[in-house]
């Protein structure tokens, strides 16, 4: 594994270190350490929605612990990525429920309207796709997640909907 | 119409508001609870109840609840377990998002009953607006004082927290739970010591699911005879069943416990029957991990009597002919399906989820990953279908936790049921080059085929 | 507390594990271990090689146990009655595990510096088959690069989880780990750092398998050409003793001392195992015993120690004699040797 490649601006800012803060009081004072996974996706969403190297370091200092102990973690959750992405994640459920109700043939829609294969994104930063495992939205298939967010009973037409919102800037991504 | 425990409030308007809830009757279980019981009152109510775990294993709640050391004098932990992951399960996430105050009852009611002061729930990072919903509830009930020091006067502390998780279905094991909240990798720990004497920061830890630890208020409201009654035989109280697949009217349903499965599927309070009316194919009754029945063992048992929505009526005729209840995801297939690719897709998830700590399960759920791959793919030989069974006995038993078990049955019992069509994409390759072959031409439609070539 | 294996009795102590006390007694009931490190705390549990049969669980609870146990985990209880290999079915489960993890393992025995000490290689010749029914790629990983003393081949890796328990036990700087998930999981320092303290070296010793090698004894001998006699030094950081293992008069590798079950007897530090290659710097004790069917004893090497003169120079530049005369070379005159 190599550090990473791309160039990532560190920022906690002020309202981000008092937000750690409150998560780490959720724990008690010898276990820092605790605070870790929710830590991590509030920096993750305040930089992009990706950890470098260099930013994970930065959590290891916070919580006061080794930096490989945060990479372990990192590269462990499948929700933190280690290379940047899309501005919008689009992550398709690709499990057995959504699957038979055509959670592949959605994932091909919305690849060829992006003109990307799955895993990608788009030229302009703006778009990733991916198939991930069960979200838990099985009753509503097809289903993607976007950020924080889920977009359930998928078809074309409201894929366009949410490619064009997003375009737009009028879809939310994070309850912030 | 069946009793409802759970989900009897769920359609007042503003019920996720703590006002709404507390006008309609909530937290009146912490407020009996203090005043009025002993925690081991409580733990005995549960046990009366007969409840069962909710979250696959269906092991009995109170039980669980005896094992926790007390003795020890170290600080006790009860951990909710909102990891929802089990492909097919989403009902813990429709009580969290519609009816938040609920879990938080119970988890302050449960945390009373084992002497807990800090409490947490560990939910899936996925279920990031959940996640928001459960942070505003608790809120809101430190705000109105059921939470945080001398609850009511009562003089007992609670300390409560949600905690996320971050894109990993083994930490739904509770000691992978254990060490994703202590800011680990999800590595489930070697057991023994359980939870109950060695958890949460080697403190004595319950961890249980958001359906169970959900019952409780009700059953502290009344009593634990009184869940009993409910349900049929052992399988006491309500289930919630999460429906996806080919039927009409899938979604979350509170079912008493004791409904035929026949009813379940076909009767317009439920499901409603198939879509588009194909026929049905194959049920897979208990998320992902259960062994998946074919058409005739569905609403009949081999022994020829109803099957039922029970524990006991599930499993019946064990591996060979049953299945399990498990967490309650109600997966359906119709003829359009292929058994070959949904094991494919199961096996996928398996490998994609397993943690990697013992060989079994690391190397094992691969091969059958990508030996099923070929199967579906045409690349299928004869000697595949042994050999996925034979790598699947290797694994079953023989890891740290159940994903290996978990990983290993629906495989078996494909073969089990379904070895001929299995056979068909071994024979047929050019039958399967489309990812939809069934769909255009269901298996009972070319079945005849395979009787014609010998080989 | 009394506990039978395969029919023999013992008493323990109470806390020991199944496997301790097969140890204990020797012989062929005990299970193969392939992360299990009883230097190591927290260790074992994860490469399931050591599964055992309880048949009973206790005096007070005789139920057997209804899942094959990892033996280095599991507390022996009073009465408990354990199969190992008088079980069929732990004799099955170990031919799995060993199929396992040679599915993706490489099988370069013949270029890797642990042949020849390896326990993967041990459990294979003793519970693998000859023949593989794993027709899919294998899985490798992208060489890292972790500093000038310590080779890791991480596609080789069982991930038995015993070099990151070494780092974290024995130094208070751990930067390597395991990362990544499932299958993908990988030994890995996650930026190519250098692993580089004074103990790191044990992480060598500690390796079942060959993806952790010393960077210093790289290629140069199969370990069975080695004579490894058992030496010491003042050492002000460790014990200092340890193993040497010598080609004539030259050391080619420090060790730390293992014993039948390849555990080191005590770490050693760095200075000892890298710095230290001059047979000047070490007190010679006297032959290292192996185990009666390690290959390390082809080389004969408990023979008294004679100085040995290397020849091998003059040979081949030179040929013999009486070769010389035959062939093109009889023109050319021959310097007698030591003129």
């Amino acid at each position: 594994m190599e550090k990473t490649l791309h160039k990532q601006n560190i920022n906690i800012s002020e309202s981000l270190m008092a937000r750690i803060e409150e998560l780490i009081s959720h724990y008690p004072a010898d276990k820092r350490k605790s605070a870790l996974l929710p830590v991590l996706h509030e920096v993750q969403d305040a930089h992009d929605n990706w950890l470098s190297t260099e930013l994970q370091e930065k959590v290891a200092e916070i919580l006061e612990i080794k930096p490989i102990e945060v990479f372990e973690v990192v590269s462990f959750y499948t929700m933190y990525n280690q290379k940047p992405v899309g501005a919008y994640h689009f992550e398709f459920c690709r499990t057995s429920c959504c699957m038979i109700r055509g959670a592949e043939d959605m994932i091909d829609y919305t690849c060829n309207k992006l003109g990307i294969k799955e895993g990608e994104t788009t030229a302009d930063g703006l778009f990733t796709v991916t198939g991930v495992e069960c979200l838990g939205a099985c009753g509503y298939a097809p289903m993607m997640q976007v950020g924080d967010y889920y977009h359930e009973h998928l078809t074309p037409e409201k894929v366009d909907q949410i490619i064009a919102d997003a375009r737009a800037g009028n879809i939310k991504i994070h309850d912030k | 119409m069946g009793q409802k425990i759970l989900l009897d409030k769920i359609h007042i308007p503003g019920i996720k508001t703590y006002d709404v809830y507390r006008q309609n009757g909530g937290y009146a279980a912490v407020e009996k609870a203090l005043k009025h019981m002993t925690p081991d009152e409580i733990t005995e109510e549960v046990k009366t109840s007969g409840l069962k775990g909710r979250g696959g294993a269906g092991f009995p709640m109170g039980m669980k609840w005896s094992f926790i050391d007390k003795k020890s004098g170290k600080p006790r932990h009860l951990v909710c377990n909102a990891d929802e992951s089990e492909p097919g399960t989403f009902k813990d996430r429709y009580l969290m998002e519609h009816i938040p105050h609920l879990l938080v009852e119970g988890m302050i009611v449960s945390s009373y009953a084992l002497g807990c002061n800090l409490s947490y729930i560990y939910i899936r990072g996925e279920y990031m607006w959940v996640y928001k919903i459960l942070e505003r509830a608790i809120k809101e009930a430190y705000a109105a004082g059921w939470l945080g020091k001398n609850i009511q006067g009562s003089g007992y502390d609670l300390d409560l927290h949600v905690h996320c998780g971050a894109g990993a279905y083994i930490c739904g094991e509770e000691t992978a739970l254990i060490e994703s909240l202590e800011g680990k990798r999800g590595n489930p720990r070697i057991k023994p010591p359980f939870p109950a004497i060695s958890g949460l920061w080697q403190n004595p830890t319950v961890v249980n699911n958001v359906e169970s630890i959900s019952n409780v208020p009700w059953i502290v409201l009344n009593s634990g005879a009184d869940y009993a009654n409910i349900g049929h035989g052992k399988s006491t109280g309500t289930k919630l069943i999460s429906a996806s697949g080919h039927i009409k009217n899938p979604g979350v349903y509170e079912i008493e416990l004791g409904l035929s499965v026949d009813e379940f599927m076909n009767s317009d309070q439920y499901l409603g029957g198939m879509m588009n009316d194909r026929p049905l194919k194959a049920l897979v009754p208990g998320g992902s991990s259960v062994p998946i029945l074919p058409a005739h063992l569905i609403y009949k048992t081999a022994a020829n009597e109803d099957r039922l929505m029970t524990y006991e009526s599930l499993s019946d005729g064990g591996f060979a002919t049953g299945s399990m209840l498990g967490s309650g995801g109600f997966i359906v297939y119709n003829d359009t399906a292929c058994i070959v690719r949904n094991t494919w897709n199961f096996s996928r998830f398996y490998h994609h989820e397993s943690c990697g700590q013992c060989s079994p399960c690391r190397e094992g759920t691969g091969w059958l990953e990508k030996v099923l791959w070929r199967i579906e793919n045409g690349q299928g030989r004869e000697e595949d279908i042994e050999l996925l069974w034979s790598i699947q006995s290797k694994i079953e038993g023989n890891t740290i936790c159940p994903l290996g078990d978990a990983a290993a049955w629906p495989v078996a019992a494909a073969i089990r049921h379904f070895r001929d069509e299995f056979e068909y994409h071994i024979r047929f390759p050019e039958k399967v080059k489309d990812r939809n072959h069934f769909t255009a031409e269901p298996f009972s439609q070319v079945q005849h085929l395979m009787h014609k070539q010998t080989l | 507390m009394k506990v039978t294996i395969d029919g023999h009795e013992l008493e323990v102590e109470p806390g020991t594990t199944i496997l301790q006390a097969a140890r204990m007694m020797g012989g062929e009931s005990v299970p193969p271990a392939m992360c299990y490190y009883s230097k190591l705390k927290g260790s074992g549990g994860k490469c399931r090689a050591c599964l055992v049969e309880v048949s009973k669980g206790s005096e007070a609870d005789p139920r057997p146990m209804p899942k094959l146990m990892a033996s280095c985990v599991t507390g022996v209880m009073d009465g408990m009655e354990v199969k190992s290999i008088t079980s069929e079915k732990v004799l099955d489960a170990r031919k799995s595990v060993t199929e396992f993890l040679l599915i993706n393992h490489p099988l370069d025995c013949p270029v890797c510096d642990q042949a020849g000490e390896c326990d993967l290689q041990n459990l294979s010749f003793k519970h693998g088959k000859s023949q593989t029914r794993y027709i899919e790629e294998k899985r490798t990983f992208e060489p890292e690069d972790i500093g000038d003393k310590i080779q890791l081949h991480m596609n080789r890796c069982i991930l038995c989880y015993r070099c990151v328990m070494t780092a974290d036990q024995l130094t208070d700087e751990r930067v390597h780990g395991v990362v990544n998930r499932g299958d993908h999981s990988q030994i890995s320092t996650c930026i190519s750092k250098a692993i580089d303290n004074e103990f790191s070296g044990n992480m060598i010793d500690v390796c079942p398998v060959g993806a952790l090698t010393d960077k210093t004894f790289r290629f140069k001998s199969r370990v069975w050409f080695n004579k490894p006699f058992n030496a010491h030094r003042n050492c002000p950081t460790c014990s200092g003793k340890t193993t040497v293992w010598m080609f004539g008069n030259e050391i080619q590798r420090v060790t730390a001392r293992k014993d039948v079950y390849h555990e080191v007897e005590e770490f050693i530090c760095n200075s000892c195992r890298f710095d230290h290659k001059e047979v000047s710097d070490w007190t010679i004790e006297g032959p290292r015993k192996f185990e009666k069917d390690s290959v390390i004893n082809q080389n004969n090497y408990t023979r008294p120690l004679i100085p040995v003169t290397i020849q091998t120079e003059d040979h081949i530049l030179k040929g013999r004699e009486e070769d010389r005369k035959k062939i093109s070379m009889k023109d050319i005159p021959l310097t007698p040797k030591n003129s």
